[in-house]
C-alpha cells in the first residue's frame, strides 16, 4: 500500500523547482558512513487484500475473550464496552488531532477532556483530575514523585498489598535515587497498619496503598489515612473506579492523591495496552501535578470555551524543572472512559459494580464449597479474590484451559509478567466481570472441583 | 429571520456539557439482571458503601451521539485538513491500521494469558521490533514504552544503568539548545544534571563547543537528528566519535525519524540509543494527545539493560516473553501499548522497506520544496536544504508590522489551515516549524504557500485583521489568564458547586 499521493509528474516538478536533479542530492548532507547503501531489509509491501488476510491470521492465532470463559484481572479486564463507546472513539476528528495545543479548533478534545476531569473527579470525590497519565502503574510513580515536591520529603512508604507491577514500575521511576522507597510486607493479605506507622517515620513524603489491593482484598483505609496524616506525609491510593459507583470514594477516608488504572472505563484490554492513567489530587497541590489540565473559560466574544491550563508545570515550558517529562498521554483512552461513564451513569455504573461483587462472591462460595480450594485470607473483597489451591495450581489450569477456562492468576507465576513470588505458592486470583454469567460460573465451579 | 437572530438562537457546538444534557430518567446502557443472588454490599464490603452517588450524567445514546457528534465537528484532525505542525509528523492515518487494532484476535486478549494462547500477538510484537531494529540500525528493541517521554526515560535510565555497572553513573547529561523540553526534564527525572549545548551558525550542534564540555563526567548526548530545525547534522559522526571518546553514550530523540527511514540509519550514524515514536513515524494516530508509543532500540552492549519483559523467539519457532539479565525494570505495566503497535506493524507491512524509504524521499522533497516556495516572503531561519520539515522566522514580520507569529498561525485557522508548530525551537525569533509530511499532495503544498503570501499581504494592509483572528472558528482567542486565575477544571452540580 502506499499513502503518497505525489505523481511521477509532480515530483520532476518539485525537484525542478527545489533545484535537485534527483531526491538523493536533497540527502547530501548526510556523511557517506552514516548513509544507508542498501535497501531496507523488510518484508515486501503488501496490498490492502493480503496485509488484511495476513493480520487476520496474527489474529486468529490469539484465544480472544470471546472463545474462552475468562476469570483474569489483576490489573486489566474483561469488561464489556457499549457499542457507543467505539462509535465516538472512531471519530477522525478526535482520533486524527494532535494535543489541543490550538485550542479554538480543538474544542471538542479539549471539552470531552473537561468532562472526562469531572467525572474523575465525581469518582473519586477529589478536587482535580488531570488529563490522563499512560496508565495506573506511571500514574502510582508520578504520585510518589509529586508527594515528594509537595511535602519536601524523599522517601515513601509502600505497602506490599499494592500490585507488584506498579511498585515495580515506581523502583524503576526512582532508580536515579530521587526517592528512597521502603516497602512494608503485609498481612494476612491487607497491609499492615503497625509495620507501615512504624516505617513512616517522620521523613516520608507518602504512604502509598491500593484498595482493592493485588489480592482483591479492601483496606481499611479510613485507618491508613490517619497513619499517613499522623506522619504528615500524604495519602495515596489506588483505586479501581469501576467500582466507585457502590464503594465509598478514596476522599472519604482522605486520600490527597488517588491513582488507578481506567481501562476498565470502555478500552478493551488489548493486550494490557493502552489502558488509562487515572491522577486526582487536592486543588491545593494542582501546581505540583504532573501532566495536562484543561479548565473553563470564555472567548474574546464571551462564549464559554476551554483550554490547556497550568502549563507552567510542564516540560515544554519548565523544561527540567517541570513537574513530569510527560507530554503525550492517554487522551484517547480518557475520552473513551467519559463516553463509557455518560452511557451507563450512576445507575449503571452502581449496577455493574454490585454485578461484579455479587457474581464474584456467588464464585467464591462455590469454589470453597466445592473442596479444591480454600480461603486464605479473611478480609471482605469486592470483584476480586484470592483462593488457596489445593492441588498443582499449573496443571489445574492446563486442565481448565482445556475446557475453555483461564482460571485466574497464578500468584506464584504470573505469565511473563508481572513475577511470581515462592511466598504465593498454591494462591489463584479470579476476577469475576459483569459479563460472566451463572451458568458460566457454575459450569466452572462444577468442573475445577471435580478434577 | 435574519442571520443575527438565528445565530442567537442556534445552540453553539460547544460549551454545553453532558451533565446539562438528558433528563434524571434518561439512560443509556444498564447493568444486565442480576442472575446470581443479590448480594448484602455492605455485608460483602465491610462497610465502605457509597452513600452520595457520584454525579454522573443522565442521557440517553442519542444525547450522547449528538453531543460527541458536534464537539467532533468542532475538532481539526488530519481528516479535517493540512496540518503542517512540525516536529509532530501528522501524516496521514491508514484506516486498515484501525480495522487491525479492533480485530477480537487482538483487542479482547488478557496480557497474563498462557503464552500459547498469544502467540499471534508475540509474533507480531517481535515481528516489530524485528523491524525497528533494521530502521534504527541497533539490535535490540523494547516495545514498552508509552510515549516519545517515556522512552526517553527508558533510554536514559539503560544509559545509566551501563555507567554504574562500569563503577560510575557520571552526572551530566548535554541537550542542544534546540532540544524538545521533554529531553531536559527526562534528564532531570534520571538524576543528572542537563548542560546545554549551543548551536553553530549552520544550524548543527557546535562542535568546538562540545568537545569543551565533555570529561568524564558526562554520561551522554541527547540529539534529535535531524535535529528541530529540520537540518541533518552533517557533522554527526564527530559528534558521536567525541562523545564516545570520552565513554559518553550517544542518545537520539527519533521525534524526526521519519525523514531518514532507510536512507541513514541512526545506529550506523554512531548513536547507542534511540526511541521511536510510533505515532509520528509509523502511521498510528495522536488521539488528541495520545496513546502513542515509544519504543527504545539499543546496541547490544545496552541490551542487557532494556525493561523487561521482551519477546523472543525459541529454537522451536514459538514466541516467549523475555525479562533482560540486568533489566532496569518494568516502566509501566503489562508489555506496551499494544493497541498501537499493531497498527504500526500493519503500517510496515503494509509499505514494507521500499514504501518506507519512500516515505521519507517525498517528506524531504514535499519539505525542500513547500520552502522554496515561502522563502521570499518568510525568511529562512536556516538557508540549506532541509529534511522533512523547516523554520521559518516571523521576526522581519514582527518588526515591520507589529504582527506576531501568534497571530499569522490565528489567522490560518481561518483560511481551513492547522497552524504549523510556533515559538519552537526556541533559538529561532518568532519561529514557525513547517512538516507538510509525505501523505500531501502538490496542489496542498501549492495552495497553503498561496494563503500564506496572502496572510503576509494581509499583515501589511490591516494588522488588525491579524490581531483579532480568528473569526471562522467555534470559539475564538481564549482567555488564557483567566483560566488560571479563576481555576475551573472540574464540573460540579449545582447544589454542590453553590454550596
Amino acid at each position: 500500500m502506499r499513502f503518497v499521493p505525489v505523481t511521477c509528474e509532480e515530483q520532476v516538478e518539485m525537484l525542478e523547482r527545489v533545484g535537485a536533479d534527483t531526491v538523493d542530492e536533497l540527502f547530501a548532507d548526510v556523511p557517506e558512513a552514516a548513509r544507508l547503501s542498501r535497501p531496507l531489509d523488510l518484508p515486501a509491501p503488501m496490498g490492502e487484500v493480503e496485509l488484511a488476510a495476513h493480520v487476520s491470521g496474527l489474529a486468529g492465532r490469539n484465544v480472544d475473550a470471546g472463545r474462552i470463559v475468562s476469570f483474569l484481572g489483576g490489573g486489566c479486564y474483561d469488561h464489556y464496552v457499549p457499542a457507543i463507546v467505539d462509535a465516538v472513539v472512531s471519530k477522525p476528528a478526535f482520533f486524527t488531532a494532535y494535543t489541543p495545543y490550538q485550542a479554538e479548533v480543538s474544542q471538542g478534545t479539549l471539552q470531552a477532556v473537561y468532562e472526562y476531569q469531572s467525572m474523575i473527579c465525581a469518582l473519586t470525590g477529589m478536587e482535580v483530575s488531570n488529563a490522563s497519565m499512560y496508565d495506573g502503574a506511571t500514574a502510582f510513580a508520578e504520585a510518589a514523585l509529586m508527594a515528594a515536591r509537595v511535602t519536601r520529603r524523599l522517601r515513601v512508604v509502600v505497602s506490599r498489598t499494592v500490585h507488584p507491577e506498579w511498585r515495580e514500575t515506581l523502583a524503576t521511576y526512582v532508580e536515579a535515587g530521587l526517592l528512597e522507597v521502603t516497602e512494608v510486607d503485609s498481612a494476612g493479605g491487607v497491609s499492615d497498619a503497625g509495620a507501615l506507622a512504624a516505617a513512616l517515620g517522620t521523613d516520608a513524603a507518602a504512604l502509598m496503598v491500593a484498595s482493592p489491593t493485588y489480592f482483591g482484598t479492601l483496606e481499611d483505609l479510613a485507618a491508613l489515612g490517619a497513619i499517613a496524616h499522623d506522619a504528615g506525609a500524604l495519602f495515596v491510593v489506588g483505586t479501581n473506579p469501576i467500582l466507585l459507583g457502590v464503594m465509598e470514594p478514596p476522599s472519604v477516608y482522605s486520600a490527597d492523591i488517588v491513582v488507578g488504572e481506567g481501562q476498565p472505563l470502555g478500552s478493551p484490554m488489548s493486550f494490557g495496552g493502552p489502558g488509562l492513567g487515572i491522577f486526582a489530587c487536592r486543588q491545593e497541590h494542582v501546581r505540583q501535578m504532573p501532566g495536562r489540565l484543561v479548565g473553563r473559560t470564555t472567548d474574546v466574544d464571551g462564549r464559554t470555551g476551554f483550554v490547556l491550563t497550568f502549563s507552567t508545570r510542564e516540560q515544554h515550558i519548565r523544561r527540567e524543572k517541570a513537574t513530569s517529562n510527560i507530554c503525550s498521554n492517554h487522551a484517547l483512552n480518557a475520552l473513551a472512559a467519559g463516553v463509557y461513564l455518560a452511557a451507563v451513569g450512576r445507575e449503571g455504573l452502581a449496577g455493574i459494580g454490585e454485578a461484579c461483587i455479587a457474581k464474584a462472591h456467588h464464585l467464591e462460595a462455590s469454589l470453597v464449597a466445592g473442596g479444591r480450594f480454600e480461603r486464605v485470607f479473611g478480609a471482605p473483597f469486592a470483584h476480586e479474590f484470592t483462593l488457596r489451591y489445593l492441588g498443582d495450581v499449573a496443571a489445574m489450569q492446563a486442565s481448565m484451559l482445556d475446557r475453555g477456562f483461564l482460571a485466574g492468576l497464578d500468584l506464584a507465576r504470573v505469565s511473563g509478567s508481572a513475577g511470581g513470588s515462592a511466598s504465593h505458592d498454591g494462591l489463584v486470583l479470579f476476577a469475576v466481570t459483569e459479563k460472566r454469567t451463572r451458568a458460566e460460573l457454575d459450569r466452572f465451579a462444577e468442573e475445577v472441583s471435580s478434577l | 429571520m435574519s442571520t443575527d437572530d438565528r445565530s442567537a438562537i442556534r445552540e453553539p457546538l460547544t460549551g454545553t456539557l453532558i451533565f446539562e444534557r438528558g433528563a434524571p430518567e434518561s439512560r443509556c446502557v444498564e447493568a444486565p439482571p442480576l442472575d446470581v443472588p443479590a448480594v448484602s454490599l455492605a455485608e460483602a464490603l465491610g462497610g465502605r458503601v457509597r452513600t452520595e452517588p457520584p454525579a454522573l450524567p443522565h442521557v440517553t445514546e442519542v444525547d450522547i451521539a449528538r453531543h460527541y457528534e458536534r464537539l467532533a465537528s468542532a475538532n481539526f484532525g488530519v481528516d479535517s485538513g493540512f496540518y503542517p505542525l512540525g516536529s509532530c509528523t501528522m501524516k496521514y492515518n491508514p484506516k486498515v491500521d484501525e480495522w487491525a487494532c479492533r480485530l477480537p484476535g487482538f483487542a479482547g486478549i488478557h496480557p497474563y494469558q498462557p503464552e500459547s494462547t498469544v502467540q499471534g500477538a508475540l509474533e507480531l510484537m517481535w515481528g516489530l521490533q524485528e523491524a525497528l531494529a533494521e530502521v534504527a540500525g541497533l539490535p535490540a528493541v523494547t516495545l514498552q514504552p508509552a510515549a516519545g517521554a517515556h522512552g526517553e526515560l527508558t533510554g536514559l535510565l539503560a544509559i545509566r544503568a551501563y555507567h554504574t555497572a562500569n563503577g560510575n553513573p557520571r552526572t551530566r547529561v548535554l541537550v542542544p539548545d534546540s532540544a524538545h523540553g521533554t529531553n531536559p526534564a527526562t534528564v532531570a527525572m534520571c538524576g543528572y544534571e542537563a548542560v546545554v549545548v549551543p548551536s553553530d551558525a549552520r544550524g548543527g550542534v557546535d562542535v568546538a563547543a562540545l568537545e569543551r564540555l565533555l570529561d568524564t563526567d558526562v554520561a551522554a548526548i541527547m540529539l534529535t537528528n535531524p535535529n528541530t530545525l529540520g537540518l541533518f547534522d552533517e557533522n554527526i559522526l564527530a559528534i558521536t566519535g567525541a562523545v564516545h571518546g570520552v565513554g559518553a553514550l550517544a542518545y537520539c530523540d527519533g521525534a524526526n525519524l521519519n525523514a531518514i527511514l532507510g536512507k541513514s540509519r541512526p545506529g550506523d550514524a554512531g548513536f547507542d540509543v534511540m526511541h521511536i515514536n510510533l505515532h509520528k513515524t509509523f502511521g498510528t494516530p495522536h488521539g488528541g494527545g495520545g496513546p502513542g508509543a515509544g519504543p527504545v532500540a539499543v546496541t547490544a552492549a545496552l541490551a542487557p539493560y532494556l525493561p523487561g519483559p521482551r519477546v523472543e523467539r525459541t529454537a522451536g519457532g514459538t514466541f516467549t516473553l523475555v525479562t533482560p539479565e540486568r533489566s532496569i525494570g518494568r516502566v509501566r505495566s503489562f508489555l506496551g501499548n499494544f493497541g498501537v503497535l499493531v497498527r504500526a506493524y500493519t503500517y510496515i507491512r503494509a509499505l514494507g522497506g521500499t514504501g518506507l524509504t519512500e516515505v521519507a524521499e517525498q517528506a524531504v522533497l514535499s519539505a525542500n520544496y513547500l520552502k522554496e516556495l515561502l522563502r521570499d516572503v518568510w525568511p529562512l531561519a536556516y538557508d540549506r536544504v532541509c529534511k522533512h520539515e523547516f523554520v521559518l522566522s516571523g521576526g522581519a514580520l514582527r518588526k515591520a508590522y507589529g504582527v506576531r507569529t501568534l497571530d499569522v498561525a490565528k489567522r490560518l485557522l481561518d483560511y481551513g489551515y492547522h497552524p504549523p508548530t510556533v515559538y519552537f525551537p526556541l533559538i529561532v525569533d518568532e519561529a514557525l516549524m513547517i512538516e507538510p509530511t509525505e501523505t500531501e499532495g502538490k496542489a496542498t503544498l501549492d495552495r497553503f504557500a498561496e494563503v500564506m503570501r496572502a496572510i503576509a499581504a494581509e499583515a501589511e494592509a490591516d494588522p488588525e485583521l491579524l490581531h483579532g483572528a480568528p473569526y471562522t472558528t467555534p470559539v475564538r482567542r481564549l482567555d488564557e489568564a483567566a483560566a488560571v486565575k479563576h481555576p475551573d477544571l472540574a464540573w460540579r452540580p449545582p447544589e454542590e458547586a453553590g454550596a
